[in-house]
């Protein structure tokens, strides 16, 4: 295939390893920051990237409850590292994030915007349940009747470079919540990692264009067929599962169980869940007042239902024990979250089991729940 | 004549989060210790015509520097003049509120929220029961039924307060009764003044018989709205027709922060007004 020829959307083309800096050039030449995950401090981060030099070549990541650890192995697989505590949530819905500044002036306050101008992000690497949780936030941010503009700007600027996963970790049940490990939709590329070559399909018209000028090759049967095995394999190594035939009514029916004390003795109210989940998206907002009280600046952070101040109102704390604030995540990301959003909060990444400082683990925990109450 | 042109945009479609309209502080009212109304008056014209709310509903009051505070609206929601908000100086920002003077501005976003289903309710008998600063966002209610007073049938008010200096609007009892409205206040306890009934409001419902197809406007305490709903259930009124008025942390006014969550409902967009079967299966679940 020369390269003069544009493969349709919907197609599979194949790149050598090494073509894929002529892709991240266009990317720069387009206007996009590229995003990435990147081996930093001893651990992973996304971080903007410039070649495939700067991802995590011969990387992996061992994952268990409360354990993490990136292994250096050496082979020449650049996407094979499963993600750490970040995830893209971070930079279509950034962490902090100023609104607006008010000046004092004769009696009322002069408005300033914030900080101006929209990134332009490709995301280079998203995972299938990455992708699903992205999906699951638009339906948050971008409703009919409310329709969130720092939100939608950052989304609609965003190029989507998806990765079909083929090492699964041991906190990953992407399997279970349908979301992988085969990246579903949505994405403008979609890459399949094989030993030499990278399988692309394309999503849409930015991922054409931005394989212009980048030589493609044929994916013919064989390679297809390597990527459909490695995948069915992936499948079948996932470090754990969750059944969700009987969510969410298996923990809206016992809200009242005595089993959720039990967890609220192990729960350290850390609050990490909540913030390495991808589709956890509870903020509250900031004002910082100069000494002198004539300049405020208005600033939305991440909040999470795990803090104490989170249910604070006029008449107290609605949910001042431990028990009452794990019963409020897990009720609402495996349950209410169905009836508010159509979907479970839940993509199966595995990172609130990871990064659960008391390892708790929420798929051991549904089954727990489940035998609890089947008794 | 021109028709007013205005671009203001009250709610959730501001092009910039959060974005409050600014409106003046045009009169103080104290209402009992720790409570004043503050009657606001939006600082563009423009917004002032463009502005109208239900019954029921309110605004997110901003006081730059301090933050917001969700604070129904407890004027009449048919006069258009001027904006009332009901305010117990109780915490952050409403401690900062207390000191404002007439003059001052505050940012204002809304209204938010489901109102008070005052044109669904028209024909029946009304029981409105209010505990403490719970009566103003029921006092929007009591002025539309004034405003429309042939088209709704017996009207009860049972409001109550810790004591009798905590009591809300005591100078407009009068007016409301004159209006046809049954007017039936108690106490928690009493002071050496008070001549009227002593408990809490549930008790009122001992008081007079009413008709099974009546329905309920309850806000107050949370406790309090527990056993109101009770006294009605045991005179056979069906949950459908008691709607309750829920506070929770409210922070975005548009169930996006995720603060006000109650089961699947957003407080701030979904409520605070309930038709109190809606609510049933987790109203009763401790700490929820």
């Amino acid at each position: 295939m020369s390269s003069e020829h544009r493969p349709e959307i919907g197609s599979t083309v194949a790149i050598q390893k090494s073509a894929f800096n002529a892709l991240l050039n266009n990317l720069k030449e387009q206007g996009y920051e590229a995003i990435g995950p990147h081996v930093k401090n001893e651990t992973l981060v996304y971080e903007p990237i410039t070649a495939l030099e700067d991802l995590p070549r011969g990387y992996v990541t061992e994952q268990e409850a409360g354990h993490f650890r990136l292994i250096y192995l050496g082979h020449s697989r650049y996407f094979d590292v499963i993600p750490g505590a970040q995830s893209w949530k971070q930079f279509l819905f950034p962490s902090r994030k100023e609104l607006f500044s008010l000046t004092k002036n004769d009696g009322g306050w002069k408005m300033e915007e914030g900080e101006k101008g929209t990134p332009a992000y490709a995301f280079i690497g998203v995972r299938g349940c990455e992708l699903a949780a992205i999906q699951i936030q638009d339906n948050i941010f971008l409703r009919s009747d409310f329709n969130d503009p720092i939100y939608r700007a950052r989304r609609e600027r965003a190029f989507i470079l998806s990765v079909n996963c083929l090492h699964p970790a041991g906190t990953c049940f992407c399997v279970s919540m349908g979301t992988g490990p085969r990246v579903n939709s949505g994405y403008d590329l979609n890459l399949t990692e094989l030993e030499d070559v990278f399988l692309l399909t394309i999503g849409s018209e930015s991922g054409r264009g931005a394989l212009t000028g980048v030589p493609l090759e044929a994916a013919n049967g064989f390679v297809l067929n390597a990527a459909n095995r490695a995948l069915e394999h992936s499948a079948s190594q996932m470090g754990r599962k969750m059944d969700t035939s009987d969510l969410p009514e298996l923990i809206l029916n016992h809200l009242d169980d005595p089993y959720w004390r039990s967890i609220g003795e192990r729960c350290l109210s850390c609050a990490n869940c909540t913030q390495v989940c991808p589709t956890c998206f509870c903020w509250d907002t900031l004002d910082t007042l100069s000494l002198d009280g004539n300049e405020t600046r208005r600033t939305r952070v991440w909040d999470s239902c795990f803090n104490p101040g989170y249910s604070y109102q006029a008449g107290g704390n609605t949910r001042p024990t431990i028990h009452s604030r794990y019963r409020q995540w897990l009720s609402h990301k495996l349950g209410n979250w169905k009836q508010q959003f159509g979907t479970l909060g839940c993509v199966g990444c595995g990172r609130c089991i990871t990064w659960c400082p008391a390892a708790i683990d929420i798929t051991a925990e549904v089954v727990a729940l489940r035998e609890e109450t089947s008794r | 004549m021109t028709t007013p042109v205005t671009n203001i945009k009250f709610a959730s479609h501001a092009d910039r989060l959060l974005e409050p309209v600014w409106a003046e502080i045009t009169a103080i009212t104290p209402e009992a210790e720790g409570i004043s109304t503050y009657w606001l008056k939006f600082v563009d014209p423009a917004a002032q015509a463009a502005y109208s709310f239900l019954p029921g509903q309110f605004n997110m009051v901003y006081l730059p520097g301090f933050g917001e505070a969700a604070i129904s609206v407890s004027s009449d929601s048919e006069d258009r003049s001027l904006v009332g908000h009901t305010i117990r100086f109780v915490g952050n920002v409403t401690r900062a509120v207390s000191r404002l003077k007439v003059g001052d501005v505050v940012g204002i976003r809304g209204p938010f929220g489901a109102a008070w289903p005052m044109q669904e309710i028209e024909g029946r008998d009304v029981i409105i029961a209010a505990g403490g600063i719970g009566l103003a966002p029921l006092r929007p209610p009591i002025y539309y039924i004034m405003n429309h007073r042939e088209r709704f049938g017996k009207v009860y008010l049972l409001y109550g307060a810790r004591t009798p200096s905590d009591l809300l609007y005591p100078n407009e009892y009068k007016k409301w009764e004159q209006a046809g409205i049954q007017v039936q206040i108690t106490v928690d306890r009493a002071d050496e003044n008070w001549q009227g009934q002593v408990g809490v409001v549930p008790m009122l419902f001992y008081r007079f018989r009413m008709n099974p197809e009546s329905v309920v406007l309850t806000c107050g305490p949370e406790i309090m709205i527990r056993f109101v709903v009770y006294e009605g259930l045991a005179r056979r009124i069906p949950a459908e027709n008691i709607y309750v008025s829920l506070e929770r942390n409210m922070k975005c006014g548009q169930g996006s922060c995720g603060h006000c969550q109650l089961g699947p409902y957003f407080i701030c967009k979904d409520g605070p007004v309930f038709r109190f079967d809606t609510l049933e299966s987790f109203f009763n679940v401790e700490e929820f």
